[in-house]
């Protein structure tokens, strides 16, 4: 039997739809306070796939250890940025529709650049988990924070660590053949090495030849002909992941044994697809990066959190990329905790205010001076040895000696 | 420049070039007969590589080897394309069919996505890191046998354009639609065959690239421009021209690569398909239309 509405019963829905209606706003904000939206911009596909993959696994371990730590509920809205600066802008866009409040990313110094300028437009944080071009906190921007040493830090921590490595090892190459990735990235660094390189007196070699090439390069015959050519006493490289792989194969084929291959900065080398694309050939390469101290309480909690979600996997081969991004959440959430808000310029300031000294990467604290970075990262010089990244240097944090030159080497 | 170091790089680019070329003639061939201009060449040899790829990790099988059900397994799937989603496109508008092989080319790279993810995958063969000593040039072992296997079906795909009856009855398809129909031809049938025949093509080059790069889902984009540049340069229809496009893209870029700036090797590419299109716009090779 079909049901009659009557007067009262309309008065009734409707008084019940104004209630509910008037209070909805509170619900909202009861809402957002309870909950942290971080919209996470990582390149989970395209050929930074695997590292963004790594990173993200640094994300996936964030909300379950975050609420453990400090008592806050976080909900990650992830986004494929696909290696594309354009997707990685139109992404951050969308989020911010969706309601994060705030952002978290995106591993690569272009595409940081392309988010910052949509996070300032939006008035939304950008916490950068790892990128090091260093004009992405030379503009003045009010919303954008890093936690990642700068293209110039990097070097000049790189460099500082290739002096360390001559002398723990007792050598002293005369000759270097520079190789990097043309992409912001490779820049930027190319663009500090060169500035401190006269500046470091005491590092005892010259370079000789600078080689950039295609970050998405499918072939380096040429360019590693050129840089055999050069009869370089070692190989310095600024590279990517793929890049890498590509590149050290090809060495094999053109038998070019230079005393090694040293990183100054940069990922690519102690990534797990180096070693299972590489195998032994991933030996001895050499790469000075920011890193996670072993010994820090918090990384033995994020360590447990990593092999509960990923049982096959090891945190040492995920450790800079699921390190750096774990922390850029961290922070996020300890500056919602203490803002007690989701009101972007609330929490912005919040961030700005940050001060975390139990932490995870190597290191002084977590402190953003006036335009928004952080200082004091340190960096480790680590050694492929026995298919594993090895701290061979600072002494004080390593695990292993450093072995330089590389056996096979065969002088030029 | 060491000498001997500057003949490495040009066997180097004339090795990699054929394969670029035995890439490219497939499209060639499918453009010269079908007139369709497959805008998922490219994303085509993907899927090859990745057949590659699959094989070698399942069942340990050399690419070398897998060159043969690769190859039966693409010309059965261009055969299909053709007969069932092309043929009828074939007298409409050219932004048509366009715009049909452009989905089909998005299609395919989000399945592979979906099948295999992001990552780079290879085949790993120790042959694959050694190279043949000459003297003082080392050629890598690797390209010079997939350089030998592009030749060789080259060879075979010009063989059978020449000598079967079957391929001369395409090439009469491709001279004079309309004669061929009327002396009786099955000219879809042919059409089929032919872009299955390109397929074919395109599965061995995929085979051969997985010896020299490693495959992502991505990849296709970029290999369908380089088959279009070398195409263009070689001349848009002809087989001999579609390898010697390769070989001339494959040198230059080695050359341009040492004598100027490795990052301009692409640049040099494109500058040179400006100067075929400025001065011999028919490419190197090509009949004027």
């Amino acid at each position: 039997m079909m049901q009659r509405t009557n007067r009262r019963k309309f008065n009734r829905a409707v008084a019940g739809l104004g209630a509910a209606a008037a209070l909805a706003p509170f619900g909202i904000v009861r809402a957002q306070a309870a909950k942290l939206k971080v919209g996470v911009l990582l390149p989970r596909s395209g050929f930074m796939g695997f590292i963004g993959q790594s990173c993200q696994k640094g994300a996936d371990l964030a909300p379950g250890v975050i609420r453990e730590m400090l008592g806050v509920d976080i909900e990650l809205m992830n986004a494929d940025t696909e290696t594309n600066v354009d997707t990685a802008r139109t992404r951050a866009e969308r989020l911010i529709q969706e309601g994060a409040n705030v952002l978290v990313g995106p591993f690569d110094s272009g595409a940081a650049a392309a988010i910052a300028q949509v996070a300032e437009q939006r008035g939304v944080p950008f916490v950068i988990n790892i990128a090091a071009a260093p004009q992405i906190t030379e503009q003045g921007y009010k919303y954008v924070f890093r936690n990642f040493q700068t293209g110039v830090d990097i070097a000049r921590n790189g460099l500082a660590l290739i002096g360390d490595l001559f002398q723990a090892t007792k050598t002293a190459p005369r000759t270097a053949v520079y190789m990097h990735v043309n992409d912001t990235f490779g820049q930027s660094n190319t663009k500090a090495i060169m500035a401190l390189m006269p500046r470091l007196t005491h590092l005892p070699f010259k370079i000789v030849d600078t080689i950039a090439y295609d970050p998405a390069a499918k072939d380096l015959t040429v360019e590693v002909s050129k840089a055999k050519a050069a009869n370089a006493d070692f190989l310095l490289l600024v590279c990517r992941l793929n890049d890498s792989i590509i590149l050290r194969r090809e060495m094999v084929k053109q038998r070019w044994y230079p005393m090694g291959v040293v990183s100054p900065g940069s990922p690519g080398m102690y990534e797990e697809q180096f070693y299972k694309a590489l195998g032994k050939l991933s030996e001895y390469c050499i790469s000075n990066v920011p890193w996670y101290n072993p010994r820090a309480e918090l990384t033995k909690v994020v360590e447990k959190a990593f092999l509960k979600q990923n049982p096959k996997d090891k945190l040492v081969f995920h450790g800079l990329n699921a390190g750096f991004t774990f922390e850029a959440i961290l922070i996020a959430a300890d500056s919602f905790k203490r803002a007690r808000s989701t009101d972007p310029k609330t929490l912005t300031e919040a961030i700005r205010q940050t001060n975390i000294t139990s932490k995870m990467m190597l290191g002084g604290p977590i402190k953003f001076n006036a335009k928004g970075q952080v200082e004091g990262i340190g960096s480790a010089c680590v050694q492929n040895l026995n298919l594993l990244p090895t701290v061979v240097l600072p002494a004080d944090a390593a695990t292993a000696k450093p072995v330089f030159p590389a056996p096979d080497y065969k002088r030029a | 420049m060491d000498p001997a170091n500057l003949v490495n790089l040009v066997i180097s680019g004339v090795l990699t070039g054929l394969v670029y070329g035995l890439m490219a003639l497939g499209l060639s061939v499918i453009f010269g007969v079908v007139r369709v201009v497959n805008f998922a060449h490219g994303e085509m040899m993907t899927i090859a590589m990745y057949a590659a790829v699959v094989l070698f990790a399942a069942l340990g099988l050399d690419p070398f080897l897998a060159v043969l059900p690769v190859a039966i397994g693409f010309f059965v799937l261009g055969y299909a394309l053709q007969a069932g989603l092309i043929n009828p496109f074939i007298t409409r508008p050219e932004h048509s069919q366009f715009m049909l092989l452009v989905a089909v080319a998005i299609i395919m790279v989000n399945a592979l996505l979906i099948a295999f993810g992001p990552s780079a995958r290879s085949v790993q063969l120790d042959y694959l890191l050694e190279s043949i000593e000459l003297g003082p040039l080392l050629i890598d072992r690797g390209k010079f046998y997939a350089a030998l296997v592009a030749c060789a079906t080259a060879g075979l795909l010009f063989a059978f354009f020449k000598f079967t009856r079957t391929g001369k009855a395409i090439r009469a398809c491709a001279d004079n639609h309309l004669g061929a129909k009327v002396i009786g031809l099955n000219v879809k049938r042919y059409y089929a065959l032919t872009f299955g025949l390109g397929s074919a093509c395109v599965a061995v080059a995929g085979c051969m690239m997985v010896l020299l790069v490693d495959v992502t889902p991505v990849l296709g984009p970029a290999y369908t421009l380089l088959a279009f540049v070398i195409v263009i340069v070689g001349g848009l229809g002809s087989m001999a021209g579609a390898l010697l496009g390769g070989v001339l893209i494959g040198v230059s870029e080695s050359l341009a690569g040492i004598l100027i700036q490795p990052s301009a090797k692409s640049m040099f590419s494109f500058a040179l398909l400006i100067l075929v299109l400025l001065f011999r716009p028919q490419g190197l090779l090509g009949r004027r239309s």
